[in-house]
């Protein structure tokens, strides 16, 4: 539905965008990861037409951006990254021009205002003059304008910055029920985002794709992928070292605190064999007769993986 | 409706509701009355001249009650879009540019036609002292509102030129003062001397002074409303210009 080739944008010798590619189908949630100035944002805007790519191209629904512009905006919705919208007109005006602009007249544009203010929780506000809203309701507002045509593809720029934790939580399940049958692209910094409403994820660093899978294939790339972690009491930390490092499918191990508590990590000898180590350590627990409150396999992390990747020089040493 | 017609609808409308929705709209409605009438009356001799004519004592005070005015009007056109992001929204709309272009200036420029046709008072008066030439009156009108169109034309093209509604209208009053005063004497004065004439008159020509005179007098000529016109196209021109290096840059 969305693809996208070669993607450059160079502002004057500064290259934002260098060379991203990818594609998106219907019925995925693509999360569009990146450190600040990454070229998120930037990516958006050629993809909705609003910036003319300095090289590449963009297909929305098989129309080429450049030169099919208007057929490409009317399958898209977009929110841009500070959710602007007109101060001096009431949420109700805002939507019925947008409704208007985007072809909707008499009964559909009403149903469409009716439908959006439903789901993105405007309806007491409706009368109320934009300026007038707290930044939520004003950040809905224009989210709500990118719905309101119903469209195909949503294109949207840090769609939960500045809401508080039950609107974002909101806005995530809204963008998880949408993507059923639609195209999302979605940027965000915040992680955890990535994992609560992405099909897949795209790590962007300095203008380039440096990460594209699904959120468990990347949290797999952690260095903590697939590590034990224990925490036993009443054992001195080098006796629990001492016997986890004998466990055969233990590698590196790593303990800290005192006889009260010990906190251990083992690192597997093998990636391939992570499954077992989790079961060899409980035996070797069970054994000893530590008493113990936590054992578990870790799945890696996100911030982990994000980091190593888009912080080379300092992040890597371990992976 | 055909599509380009009400992509240009709606985006007027929205334009002239956002004039109208605030008290600024109406603040300079009345600053413009105030200031004809007080050019009228006071400045101008109106009662003194003893003539029926609203050439000298009316129109003739429009150049440069525009000049300020209409920058006022017209410098939040793209500045403000741009300085609130909103541009971003309008400009990924299923709309081709010149829409969004052609209208804001029609918004505005209705605005100024309505301020404009508020002052029929000094119309009114006038008939009911004498009796005026309609056909000079409806001139004199017609040449004013080109000309409030040919400042508005430039002051929308430097409002896309940043994101700071004052510089918009610091920029606008000065281009506004060169058009006009490339005709003037001061100007041609200086040129007077060493320049050819046909260079005088070239640079003459391109003065809304001369061009707005003849419309006073009562004389609608082809060549003046092709001037208005060709300053109105060429600024949205520019407009459209600057608008793909803000996108672009
Ligand atoms: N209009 C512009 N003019 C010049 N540089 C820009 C412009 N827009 C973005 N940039 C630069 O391009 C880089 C990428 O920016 P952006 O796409 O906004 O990043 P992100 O959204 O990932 O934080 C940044 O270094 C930014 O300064
Ligand atoms: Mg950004």
């Amino acid at each position: 539905m969305i693809t996208v080739e070669n993607l450059v944008k160079e502002f004057g010798s500064k290259r934002a965008v260098n060379g991203v590619s990818f594609t998106v189908q219907r019925g995925e949630v693509l999360g569009f990861l990146g450190p600040n100035g990454a070229g998120k944002s930037t990516t958006m805007r050629m993809i909705t037409g609003y910036m003319p790519p300095t090289a590449g191209r963009v297909l929305v629904g098989g129309h080429d951006v450049a030169e099919k512009p208007i057929a490409a905006k009317r399958l898209l919705g977009y929110l841009p990254e500070s959710a602007p919208s007109y101060p001096d007109m009431t949420v109700h005006g805002f939507l019925s021009w947008a409704a208007e602009m985007r072809g909707l007249t008499g009964a559909a544009r009403v149903d469409a205002i009716r439908r959006v203010s439903t789901l993105c929780f405007l309806d007491n506000v409706l009368q109320q003059s934009v300026d007038t809203l707290s930044k939520g309701y004003r950040h809905r507002t224009c989210l709500a304008q990118a719905l309101i045509h119903d469209p195909d593809v949503l294109v949207l720029d840090e769609p939960t910055d500045g809401l508080d934790p039950n609107q974002k939580h909101e806005v995530r399940q809204l963008i998880k029920n949408m993507g059923r049958n639609k195209v999302i692209i979605f940027s965000t910094h915040i992680l955890e985002e990535v994992e609560a409403c992405c099909s897949r994820a795209i790590i962007i660093d300095r203008g380039q794709i440096v990460a594209n899978g699904t959120p468990s294939e990347l949290k797999a790339r952690s260095e903590l992928s697939g590590t034990v972690t224990l925490r036993v009491h009443g054992v001195a930390a080098e006796t629990v070292r001492g016997k986890l490092a004998n466990v055969a499918a233990a590698g590196k191990v790593t303990v800290d605190g005192d006889t009260a508590y010990v906190n251990a990590r083992v690192f597997p000898r093998n990636r391939a064999i992570s499954g077992e180590l989790a079961n060899a350590i409980a035996r070797v627990v069970a054994q000893e007769g530590w008493s113990f409150d936590e054992l578990h396999t870790e799945e890696g992390r996100l911030d982990d993986v994000f980091r190593s990747i888009t912080m080379p020089d300092t992040a890597k040493s371990g992976a | 409706m055909n599509d380009s017609l009400r992509h240009v609808w709606t985006i007027a409308k929205r334009e002239l509701g956002g004039y109208f929705n605030s008290p600024v709209a109406y603040v300079f409605i009345v600053i413009f009355l105030l200031l004809n009438g007080f050019f009228t009356f006071m400045l101008g001799y109106y009662f003194e001249r003893g003539q029926a004519s609203l050439a000298e004592p009316f129109f003739s005070w429009h150049p440069w009650l525009y000049l300020f005015l209409v920058p006022a009007v017209g410098m939040r056109l793209w500045a403000e879009e741009r300085r609130s992001g909103t541009l971003e929204l309008l400009l990924t709309m299923p709309i081709e540019p010149w829409q969004a272009i052609v209208a804001k200036f029609l918004a505005s420029w209705i605005f100024l036609g309505i301020a404009l046709a508020l002052t029929f008072p000094v119309v009114i008066t006038t008939a009911y002292l004498g009796d005026p030439d309609v056909g000079t009156v409806f001139s004199g009108y017609l040449g004013s509102f080109l000309l409030a169109g040919a400042y508005l034309g430039v002051t929308e093209m430097m409002s896309a030129l940043t994101r700071n509604q004052i510089i918009a209208f610091i920029i606008s009053v000065v281009a506004g003062s060169f058009i006009i005063h490339c005709g003037r004497e001061p100007v041609t004065n200086l040129m007077n001397g060493w320049a050819p004439e046909r260079l005088v008159d070239l640079v003459k020509s391109f003065s809304t002074w001369y061009h707005f005179l003849a419309f006073q007098r009562g004389v609608v000529d082809i060549r003046d409303l092709l001037y208005f016109g060709s300053v109105i196209g060429f600024s949205l021109f520019t407009t459209s210009v600057v608008l793909r290096g803000v996108r672009g840059a």
